[in-house]
This record gives structure tokens, C-alpha cells and sequence, in this order.
């Protein structure tokens, strides 16, 4: 066996987490030095894992290990990567680095400025590195009862990191009605996967949870008919699948700026993700059947999503909304179950995390300084924080899906691959395209050109440097994908073929 | 004849009399400051015994020993293992309770009691399990009762000892229906004389309902749960932890055994039965768990809707249901024992038990916090403590036997569970004392404290993770039930 690289990726957070609670709580350096030096450590990985795979011409699934985990019940610890899954671990380690700079923070108070985490940065970095690494688990699993192990990791630290670090408004609310829709769907899911399992079994002999297993399993028809949706919008909950996406925005105001960015970044691909993986990829016939309604949702969530968040006057319920929007292209985009609109969901997947822990990012900075979110009370920023306001235009453009950056390289295969299924839905769906430029626009105007309101004169102090770092790594992602697409589309093309087999050629 | 190994096969039982006895001699001898140590003695005492019968103690082939009063197998001896721990565990916590820890009789009514629990997990003969029933069941009469300048105390120890008393006569009334039915008190027997058409379906569904009452009473299952809470509210905390633990469990170890080796024609029968109960259970243990504002009151509601998981795998009746009820059980007395310890260590300082009263723990004790986020998110059935291994096991088990709808209930009944928890550790981690002066009221934690929740923590934890271990010896249990 060769350097066992994923699960030094996976576990490495945790370690970090326990080393942290293990430190003293009055060194909060130490601890943000161990946490930094954990997320950089992870991001180099990954992205020696994505290079790799991407400049080896890897395909299917590599840097498989195997470890027996319960022989008995044929649970296995099974990690390793396909073209749909590199991208997202490396996604994973940006938004992780990222998060982790922007928690940093600086404490000022001339300027009642308290940025970052600053009260017991040690559990929050524990508990989102705790996150962090089930959301690792999640996307290098092979194996349905690590998936579901990773996958409920990732989601109770949600519920601590809202709920002591988030806006003290709605943090309560916000974080139980989110971790209750997030369990209710796993759970769901789980029921599925247990009847996979058995039927499996029953089918073929073999006791295992070995998801490459069990795409040969011979689920009928009638099988994959009944617990398709179930598996499907089970995980897709986690997507901000329309009906679903009560959660999410509320789950995203209430959030302390890291988690949001994890939160919209990182762990709603972890939804879209593992209902691809394990509803269309081993129920495919249940997919067929059942795409048509999936096409509907995510079509609502798309044209809805943009609708509403054009509405809105706080910043980060319109970045919120825009991440159901976007979110729904990529449901789209697997519905369609054709090669454009799986590529570009793979790509899409990537781009949004990206963009919209960008936009988090740059909106938190906003808010520490003026210690508001009101699109109306904010004005004049570009001047004040010059640095920022260019990150967020570059994510305004992505999100616009302007060509020349990564939005562009994902919608517009998304457009075709729908356009292929029902041209109906492309027309729909692309007013969102409109409605996205439109809030994205008067956004930008309002927050960052436009007068600066004077109670904020004088208040709004630079960003620091570790900030301007984010800042930039987020955008040389999406414009390195979006002026050579080369550098991710081959890839998720071939982990695309992978998922056309097994929809027989579909 | 007395061959070696009769005596093996009751080794621990006739360690933790020998370890009673040593108690009752020394104890009177030391002085009142030092009576405390009695919980050493008895912890450490237990752990020595664990280690002896791993060593000496392991069953082999599934025999029947000493007339056919106890069956020394694998089920038996996996089950004793976990009273002794659990024992062990509550003896720690009971050190400095401030009532009860330095009285040793505390100390030697535990050890009764455990004794009467490992035969329950051993017995195969009616006679037998009715004895071994008492003997658990009267020491924890009087330990719940033990503080008696305490009216709630004393309310809890006899309301326990009322309802106690008549549920196990209403169970009597049923093994004496069998054995006037089959001639026979052993239950390895039964099976054979108690064919499907020999007797009729009233009468089976009599006995089965007979025996459930005594035998829910110990697992506080709906509609028997009804003491649950006043006993645990009133029992000083350890002993508390320990009724909804180990107690638990041996009821268990005996619904599993008895129903599976002596009815096994009747299966369709009494699954459907325990399904029903299963899924009442679970759904008014939560319930009824949302609206309580006692932290021990709160534990008491979700111990009874952990008999109702736990049930499932019962109900399943196959051997991964067998093997992941025992694995279950071992999960939960690790979490629960856990839950509790927190509770004591928390009420010692403080003399609070109000969910309200945890505000700003984590910042008062933040290891303690997050001892009890570990304990509270494996009753949740959260990974990566076994609270979640065990639940998939059990659901597991469900589906493969059918039961998909009692399944889909437990999966409902988690999802609310999920509520409440979490709105307890909302307390511990977000509220704050009402001065946020937490720096001036630390919560300390005494060694005894820092041992038992130490190794607790660190037990649920493996129990959630590295699961093959713990799964085998489960699965080895099972596999004498069939």
C-alpha cells in the first residue's frame, strides 16, 4: 500500500481538533497557529491529491485504501477519489485554509472592531475542524457506513458553531431548525441505505456496504423506484433542494462568518454530492424514473432562489438565497443525466463553494467593521476597503456567470445539458441568470460605490493582510478555472463517464 | 460433584461475595473521614475481578451447570462484564456523593444488587430468575430510598419498592402458569413442550403478557415506566445512573434469553407484541422528555425511550438483532453512566439539577461541558460515540427482519431526541450565569470524578469507533441464542 495520503487528509483535522482542546485556553495564538498550520498542511494534500489525478490522466477511482474496519457486517474504511470527488476535497482545503484566516480576526477597540473568533477560539476551531474533517470523510469515502459516519460528523458541530459563535438574533432558532433538517434527511437517507443493503444481500449474497459493490447489486426496478426519493432528497436536503431549503438561509445569517463559508461553501456540495453518489450512481433506474420531478425542484429552487434573494436587504439572506439558486443549477444540472449537465455540475459544485465563501468572507468583513448588513446603510466601501470590494465583484462576475471566470465554465454546460433534456426548463431557469445579474449589480452599486453613510466615516479600518490572503486565494480559484478550464473540466469529465456507465449510456 | 468448572462458571459471583465481605469486615474499622475509600476498595476491587474472569472466566461451550440453575455462556459472561463495569463506574461517582458516599452499606448493597444482576443474565431456570430478580431488585430499594432526611429520597425508594413488588408478583403469576403448563421450570426445556398448537393463542399471549409486566418494570417500557422518573429524581444520582444503566440492562439479558430459548415457535406472537411497545415506548419516552426542566427527570424520559431502540433489535429476532441490542446496551451504560456522572459531578458543587442552572458550564468547567456533549450526543445517536454505531446496528436489524415502519418510527423518535439534547447543551455552551462571573464559580471535579468520566468518555468514544471489538463479542453472545 502506498502513502496512505486521503486518510491523513480526513483524519488530520481531528487530531488537530483534540491536540487544540488539549491547549490551554488562554493561548489563542498557539491554538490559531496549530489551526493554520493544520489547514495548510490539508490544502497542500489535497491539492497534491488533485494534481495528481488531474496531470497523472487518472481515471475512475485512485488512491484507494482499504482498511477492515467490521468483516462481520462487511463495513469497510474504504477511502479514495474519483474525477466528481478531487475537486471537492480540494474545495474542502481552500474553504478550511480560508475559513481559518478569516477567523484570525483583529481585535481593535478605538474601533469597536472585533473581528474573527475571539471568544474561545479554541472550541471553535476544534469544533469546525471537527466539521471539517467529516466533510473530508464524506468526500473520500467509499463506503455507505463511513459516508453516513462522516456525514453526521459533519453536521452536529454545525449546531455548537451557530449556536455559540453565530448573530445573536437568530442563533438559536437558526441552528436547531437547521441541524433538525439536516438529521431528519440523513436519517432518511440511512433507512434507504439499510434496504440497499439487505436487498443487496438478498440479491447477491454479499454482505457489504461497499458502494463499488453495490453498483452491481441488481436492485429492481421497483426497488430503485420506491427508495430512490427517498435516498435522493434525503441528502439533497443538505443541497438546499427546493422544498427543502428552509434551512439554509437562516442556517447562513445566524452563521460566524468561517461557518457560513463552510456552511454554503463546503457542506451543501456535501448534500449534492452524496445524493449523486449514492442515489443516481446506485439506484440509476430510480434516477430514470424519477429525474423528471428532480428537473422540477431544482428548476423551482433556481428561477425561486434568484427571485427571492433579489428581494432582500440584508446582505447575507441575498448571498443565502443566491446559494439556493446556485445550488439548484447543480441539482439541475445531475437531473439532466446527461454528460453537459453532469460535467457542469461537477464544475459548478466547485465554482459556487468558491464564490460564495468569497462572498461571505467579504460580507463578514463588512460587518465587523460597520456592524451592519443592510444593503441601504451601507455605501462607499470600494474606497475603504479597496481590496474587498474587488474580491467581491470578481464574485459578483462568477456568480453572474460571466465568461473568462469559473461560472461560466460550469452554467453554461449545465444550460446545454438541460437544454438536451427539456428545453422548457432551460428557458425558465435561465431568467435566474437575469435576476442574479440584477441583485448581484445593485449590490455591488449600493455596498461598495454610492456615498459612504457618514455614521460609518472613519469606522471602517483596512482589512489585514491574512484577510487580503483569502481574498485572493478564493479569486485566482475562479479565475485560473474560468480562463483555463482545462485545469478541472477533463477531470470531472472522466469521473462524469464513470456515472454515464452505470446509467447505461444514458 | 463440584468440578472446576462449576466454579468457573460462578467465579464472578463468588468474587464480588468475597469482596462484600471484605467491605462489611473493614469498613466498621475506619474512621469517618475515611469511609469515603470504600469506593476505592469496591472500584478497585471490581476492576481486579473483571480482569480475573477474562482471564479465568471465559465460557466455552454453552453449558448448563449447577442442576441447571445457570447457563454459563458467552451471553451470560459479556452481560456480567458490563454490571461489573457499570458497578464499578458508580461506585466512583458515589465517593463523594455527601450523603451517601461515606456510609459503606451504600457500597454493600451495590454489590448485592450486582450479584443478583449477573445471575439474572445467567439464569435458565424460572426459579432461579425470580430469585436472582429479587436479589437485584432489593438492594435498589433501599439505595434509592438511602438518603432519608430526603422526602423525595424516600418517596423515590418507596415507590420503587410498591411498584417493585407488584409487577414481579404479576410476573410469579406467569412462570407459575408455565410451569403448570409444561411440568417444568427450566427454559432450556420449555422450547420443546411449549409447541405451537399445544396450548392456545389466548393462553401464550396470558403468559407472555404476565411476564412482560414484571420484566418492563425493569426496563421502565411503556406502560411500566410510570416510576422512572420520581425514582430517578429522587435516588441520589449515582444510584440513579445506575437503575437506568445496569439495571436496564439485566432486564434485558433476561427478555432476550427467555424469549428467545423457550418461545421460539411463538415468535410471530410476542415480536408483534414488544413491536407495539417498542414503538409506544420510544415516542411517549420523548415526548414526554421535550417539556422536563429537571436534567434528571430529562435522562429518566430518554432512558426509557433508549429501552424502546433497544427493543427493536429484540424484535427482530435474528442474531444480528440479538448481538445489536447486546451491543446497544453496552453503548447506552457507557453513555448514560457517563450522563449521570456529569450530573453528580455538577450537583455536588453546586446542589443544582435544573437544566437552567447548567448556563455557562462550558466556560465553569470546560472539560466537564464537553464530557457532557460527548455523553448527550451519543444519546443522540451523533458520531463518533457509540450512541450512533449502536443505533445503526439496531435499525440494521430491523430492516433485514421487516420491520421498516418500527424502524422509520425509531428514526422519527431520534430526530426529536436530537431536539431536546441539543437544547441542553444550548444551556452548557451558550447561555451564561446571570452575572457571566463563570471565572468565580468553577465546577472542580475530585479524582474519583476524573477517573470514572475520564474512562467513561473515553469508552463511549471507542465503543462509536473502532466498533469490531466490542460488535464480535456481541456477535458471540448472540450466536448462544441460537
Amino acid at each position: 500500500m502506498s502513502f496512505p495520503i486521503l486518510s491523513i487528509i480526513t483524519f488530520l483535522p481531528f487530531v488537530a481538533a483534540v491536540v487544540m482542546l488539549l491547549m490551554p485556553a488562554d493561548r489563542k495564538t498557539e491554538v490559531r497557529g496549530v489551526a493554520l498550520a493544520t489547514a495548510a498542511i490539508d490544502l497542500l494534500l489535497s491539492a497534491w491529491v488533485y494534481a495528481q489525478y488531474l496531470l497523472g490522466g487518472m481515471t475512475g477511482y485512485q488512491f484507494i485504501e482499504q482498511y477492515r474496519w467490521l468483516p462481520a457486517l462487511g463495513i469497510n474504511l474504504k477511502f479514495g477519489v474519483d474525477g466528481m470527488s478531487a475537486p471537492l476535497v480540494l474545495l474542502t482545503g481552500i474553504v478550511m485554509f480560508t475559513g481559518v484566516l478569516i477567523s484570525w480576526g483583529d481585535y481593535d477597540e478605538a474601533h469597536h472592531i472585533s473581528a474573527g473568533i475571539q471568544d474561545r477560539p479554541r472550541e471553535f476551531f476544534s469544533f469546525l475542524f471537527l466539521l471539517a474533517g467529516g466533510v473530508f470523510g464524506v468526500f473520500v469515502s467509499l463506503d455507505l457506513f463511513m459516508l453516513f459516519f462522516f456525514y453526521e460528523i459533519a453536521v452536529f458541530p454545525m449546531y455548537l458553531l451557530i449556536a455559540i459563535w453565530g448573530w445573536v438574533k437568530t442563533r438559536e432558532y437558526a441552528a436547531m431548525k437547521l441541524t433538525l433538517y439536516l438529521f431528519i434527511g440523513s436519517v432518511v437517507a440511512l433507512v434507504g441505505a439499510l434496504a440497499m443493503y439487505w436487498t443487496q444481500y438478498t440479491n447477491t449474497g454479499v454482505l457489504s456496504f461497499d458502494m463499488i459493490q453495490m453498483e452491481s447489486a441488481n436492485f429492481s426496478s421497483s426497488f430503485q423506484y420506491i427508495w430512490f426519493l427517498p435516498v435522493f432528497l434525503g441528502f439533497a436536503v443538505l443541497g438546499g433542494i427546493w422544498p427543502f431549503h428552509n434551512w439554509s438561509p437562516d442556517g447562513h445569517v445566524a452563521a460566524p462568518t468561517a461557518v457560513s463559508m463552510f456552511h454554503a461553501g463546503v457542506l451543501m456540495k456535501l448534500g449534492a454530492f452524496a445524493a449523486l453518489r449514492v442515489g443516481i450512481m446506485l439506484l440509476p433506474e430510480g434516477a430514470k424514473q424519477w429525474s423528471w420531478l428532480i428537473m422540477i425542484f431544482a428548476g423551482i429552487a433556481v428561477v425561486y432562489g434568484a427571485f427571492i434573494a433579489f428581494v432582500q436587504t440584508d446582505l447575507k439572506y441575498m448571498i443565502g438565497f443566491s446559494s439556493v439558486s446556485h445550488m439548484g443549477l447543480v441539482v439541475l444540472g445531475v437531473s439532466t443525466l446527461n454528460h453537459n449537465g453532469l460535467v457542469g455540475a461537477g464544475v459548478q459544485m466547485f465554482s459556487h463553494g468558491v464564490m460564495t465563501a468569497l462572498f461571505f468572507a467579504v460580507t463578514g468583513m463588512i460587518y465587523d467593521r460597520s456592524h451592519t448588513r443592510q444593503i441601504p446603510e451601507l455605501g462607499g466601501m470600494m474606497k475603504a476597503l479597496p481590496f474587498a470590494g474587488i474580491g467581491f465583484i470578481i464574485g459578483g462576475l462568477v456568480s453572474m456567470g460571466m465568461p473568462g471566470f469559473s461560472g461560466f465554465v460550469a452554467e453554461f454546460p449545465i444550460f446545454m445539458g438541460v437544454w438536451g433534456r427539456q428545453w422548457l426548463v432551460a428557458v425558465i431557469a435561465s431568467i435566474s441568470i437575469i435576476i442574479t445579474a440584477a441583485y448581484i449589480m445593485i449590490a455591488i452599486r449600493r455596498v461598495f460605490f454610492g456615498p459612504m453613510p457618514e455614521k460609518l466615516e472613519g469606522h471602517i479600518s483596512p482589512i489585514t493582510a491574512l484577510d487580503k490572503l483569502a481574498i485572493f486565494t478564493l479569486c485566482s480559484c475562479m479565475v485560473i478555472i474560468g480562463i483555463f478550464p482545462a485545469v478541472m473540466v477533463p477531470m470531472v469529465e472522466r469521473g462524469v463517464e464513470n456515472i454515464l456507465r452505470l446509467l447505461g449510456g444514458a | 460433584m463440584f468440578t472446576s468448572l462449576m466454579f468457573t462458571s460462578i467465579l464472578p459471583e463468588i468474587l464480588i461475595l468475597t469482596l462484600a465481605v471484605i467491605l462489611l469486615c473493614v469498613e466498621p474499622f475506619w474512621k469517618e473521614e475515611e469511609r469515603r475509600n470504600a469506593g476505592w476498595l469496591t472500584a478497585g476491587g471490581l476492576f481486579l475481578i473483571i480482569i480475573v474472569s477474562l482471564l479465568f472466566g471465559r465460557p466455552g461451550e454453552p453449558v448448563s451447570m449447577l442442576g441447571g440453575m445457570i447457563r454459563f455462556d458467552w451471553l451470560g459472561f459479556f452481560f456480567k462484564i458490563l454490571f461489573m463495569f457499570a458497578a464499578a463506574a458508580t461506585a466512583l461517582l458515589l465517593m463523594d456523593h455527601e450523603k451517601a458516599g461515606r456510609r459503606g452499606e451504600a457500597y454493600i448493597l451495590l454489590l448485592a444488587s450486582l450479584l443478583g444482576m449477573n445471575l439474572m443474565a445467567v439464569s435458565a431456570d424460572l426459579i432461579m430468575l425470580y430469585l436472582s430478580i429479587e436479589t437485584a431488585s432489593i438492594p435498589l430499594y433501599i439505595l434509592a430510598g438511602f438518603l432519608l432526611t430526603d422526602d423525595r429520597s424516600t418517596e423515590a425508594g418507596f415507590k420503587y419498592l410498591l411498584f417493585g413488588t407488584l409487577t414481579s408478583t404479576i410476573m410469579l403469576y406467569g412462570f407459575s402458569l408455565i410451569f403448570g403448563f409444561a411440568g417444568t421450570t427450566n427454559i432450556y426445556q420449555l422450547s420443546q413442550l411449549f409447541a405451537v398448537g399445544d396450548i392456545s393463542t389466548l393462553l401464550a399471549f396470558s403468559i407472555f403478557a404476565l411476564v412482560i409486566v414484571g420484566i418492563g418494570f425493569k426496563l421502565a417500557i411503556v406502560p411500566l415506566q410510570f416510576w422512572a422518573p420520581d425514582v430517578y429524581e429522587g435516588s441520589p444520582t449515582p444510584v440513579a445512573g445506575f437503575l437506568s444503566t445496569a439495571s436496564k440492562a439485566a432486564g434485558f439479558a433476561v427478555i432476550v434469553r427467555f424469549f428467545f430459548i423457550a418461545f421460539p415457535d411463538f415468535s410471530t406472537s410476542w415480536t408483534v407484541v414488544l413491536a407495539a411497545l417498542a414503538a409506544i415506548t420510544m415516542t411517549v419516552g420523548n415526548l414526554l422528555a421535550i417539556s422536563q426542566t429537571n436534567v434528571k427527570r430529562l435522562l429518566a424520559y430518554s432512558s426509557i425511550a433508549h429501552a424502546g431502540y433497544a427493543l427493536i433489535g429484540v424484535v427482530a429476532f435474528s442474531q444480528l438483532g440479538a448481538a445489536s441490542v447486546v451491543f446497544y446496551l453496552a453503548a447506552y451504560i457507557a453513555t448514560n453512566l457517563l450522563a449521570f456522572g456529569v450530573v453528580m459531578a455538577f450537583s455536588r458543587v453546586t446542589g443544582l439539577e435544573d437544566i437552567k442552572d447548567y448556563a455557562g458550564l462550558s466556560r465553569r468547567n470546560p472539560w466537564l461541558a464537553l464530557m457532557m456533549l460527548a455523553a448527550f450526543l451519543s444519546l443522540a445517536g451523533m458520531p463518533p460515540f457509540g450512541g450512533f454505531v449502536a443505533k445503526v446496528f439496531v435499525f440494521a436489524a430491523g430492516v433485514q427482519a421487516g420491520y421498516t415502519w418500527l424502524v422509520i418510527v425509531g428514526i422519527l423518535n431520534s430526530i426529536i431526541g436530537v431536539y431536546y439534547y441539543l437544547n441542553a447543551m444550548k444551556y452548557v455552551y451558550l447561555y451564561r450565569m446571570p452575572a457571566e462571573d463563570e471565572e468565580k464559580h468553577p465546577v472542580p471535579l475530585t479524582r474519583p470524578y476524573a477517573i470514572a468520566l475520564g474512562v467513561l468518555v473515553i469508552g463511549v468514544i471507542l465503543v462509536g469507533t473502532v466498533f469490531a471489538p466490542w460488535f464480535s463479542w456481541s456477535d458471540a453472545a448472540a450466536l448462544n441464542l441460537f
